[in-house]
């Protein structure tokens, strides 16, 4: 079986696994990345919305290549269409771009071949290799070939599947209540504003999730929805999509020109995402925004921190959990309040019923917020409905 | 497990769910391992309904 031998392989070219790549490459590791698809970053399985703020800290330069429209900011609409719209003056944290997905992808694996790191196009990990209890690479079938990647850490960047992590013996499995189930279709001809994202929210809209319109430019918008997956069970989220789609007279003259699914984990994280030769980022690590289902920029932060880490292991040689658990602080010292605080948040919101949904939307349109984000719209919530936040309002 | 090919959409979403790691997608193709345990949870929270299980309707 042909081997190959390298000190980092990286499981996954989505956005985390491309950051961990550049990192380790850039450390002066030997890197392979693998992708188990065809290209990356297709097919879409996101509605592209980011904020801006984290590109910085990330070290990467806004492009208009991928960037495919500029927001101006946001609106929340509650079931019985109460809007809460945020202009130009207060436009903040949680809109942004929105991107072109495909483009964002690849521009990353760029950057990760520019630091040195090799790619491996349609290889799939399919297990994970271990002699004597310890981890030393990934079992893999490339282009139809069996073959074996040996390698002195792994980095789990597989996505939402987050198998590898499992294969090695790290438990990633989620509650019910912790994955939202989405479908989405770019609408064209849509007479929506260019320039706000929107976000509906409410049990008859989207249950326990929320319903998405992201515009993209010239009458393009991703238009897609979350549902809770307790309250799934006969393809609940296409149902739900295909009647707001048809109802909303924004859509009348609009169709479908692509359709995308995926899934999205709503927990605050693992409980740690490492392990002996092994680290698990972005979406595999369940680090993702509990509340928007926003995970690009916890991908880029999780797969730099990997990146920065292995480094650092690869001078003393040792790849052990301990020597990894630094990784584990800088994820958990930048991310894991807000991961928790807006996982209670949701938790709370999927219970409440759609009259308290309106006077919610109602409540914050009438209060002075400077900048949308889920932080300052739980402080008014907190103020107002203060049993909504009721056991975590020490972290509000 | 059947899977409507017609339906599917090749998300990895029951694959990520799967309590016990028992689908494996090969970029459009999944396949189902001996691990499963029948719990249906695949079944209900595919976004599409593309998945029925055996011996069920
Ligand atoms: C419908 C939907 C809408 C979303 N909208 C947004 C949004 O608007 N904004 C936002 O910030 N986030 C959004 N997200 C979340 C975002 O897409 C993810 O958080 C982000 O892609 C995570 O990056 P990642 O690198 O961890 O994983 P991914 O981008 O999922 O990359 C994982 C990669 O690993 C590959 N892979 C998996 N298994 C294997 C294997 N065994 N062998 C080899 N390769 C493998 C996959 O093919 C994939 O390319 C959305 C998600 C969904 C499902
Ligand atoms: S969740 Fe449904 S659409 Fe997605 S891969 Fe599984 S069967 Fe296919
Ligand atoms: S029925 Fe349950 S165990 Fe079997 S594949 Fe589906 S989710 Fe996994």
């Amino acid at each position: 079986m042909k081997t190959y031998n390298c000190d980092v392989v990286v499981v996954g070219a989505g956005p985390g696994g491309s950051m961990a790549a550049k990192f380790c490459a850039k450390g002066g590791l030997n890197t392979i990345m693998i992708e188990k698809k065809a290209e990356i970053g297709a097919p879409l399985r996101c509605a592209e919305g980011v904020s801006k703020k984290w590109l910085e800290e990330v070290g990467i330069e806004p492009d208009p290549t991928w960037i495919c429209a500029d927001m101006v900011g946001a609106v929340i609409r509650s079931p019985s269409g109460y809007e809460f719209k945020l202009d130009e003056s207060h436009a903040g944290s949680e809109v942004g771009y929105v991107l072109e997905r495909h483009l964002f992808d690849k521009a990353l694996a760029r950057d990760a071949v520019a630091a040195g790191a090799k790619i491996m196009m349609r290889t799939s990990c399919t297990d994970v290799i271990k002699e004597g209890g310890k981890l030393v690479g990934v079992k893999c079938r490339s282009m139809g070939e069996e073959i074996v990647i040996r390698a002195k850490a792994i980095v789990a960047a597989d996505g939402y599947e987050s198998q590898v992590g499992r294969w090695a013996g790290i438990e990633t499995k989620l509650e019910m209540n912790d994955i939202d189930s989405c479908i989405q279709y770019r609408m064209v001809n849509a007479d929506i504003d260019p320039e706000y994202c929107e976000f509906n929210i409410g049990a008859k809209i989207a249950p326990g999730g929320y319903l998405w319109i992201f515009p993209k430019g010239n009458g393009v918008a991703n238009v897609g929805i979350g549902v809770m997956a307790k309250f799934c069970k006969d393809s609940e989220p296409k149902k739900y999509l295909d009647k707001f789609i048809e109802t909303d007279p924004r859509f009348k003259n609009s169709q479908a020109v692509e359709v995308a699914a995926g899934m999205v984990s709503t927990c605050p994280g693992l409980d740690c995402a490492v392990d002996d030769n092994i680290i698990l980022v972005g979406d595999a690590a369940r680090i993702i925004d509990p509340i928007t289902g926003g995970g690009i920029c916890h991908a880029c932060r999780t797969g730099m921190y990997a990146g920065l880490v292995l480094t650092e292991c690869a001078k003393k040689g040792d790849f052990s959990k301990e020597a990894l658990m630094p990784y584990e602080k800088m994820w958990r010292d930048r991310m894991e309040d807000k991961l928790y605080r807006n996982w209670m948040a949701k938790e709370r919101l999927a219970e409440l019923d759609d009259e308290t949904i309106d006077e919610l939307v109602k409540l914050i349109s009438g209060s002075d917020i400077k900048e949308v984000n889920v932080y300052n719209l739980l402080k008014v919530v907190k103020e107002k409905f203060p049993k909504v936040v009721e056991g975590f309002e020490d972290l509000i | 497990m059947i899977v409507n090919l017609d339906k599917c959409l090749h998300c990895g979403g029951c694959v990520g769910s799967c309590p016990t790691n028992a689908i494996f997608l090969n970029d459009f193709v999944l396949e189902f391992s001996s691990k499963c345990n029948r719990c249906g949870r695949c079944v209900k929270i595919c976004p599409v309904h593309a998945l029925t299980m055996e011996g069920k309707q």
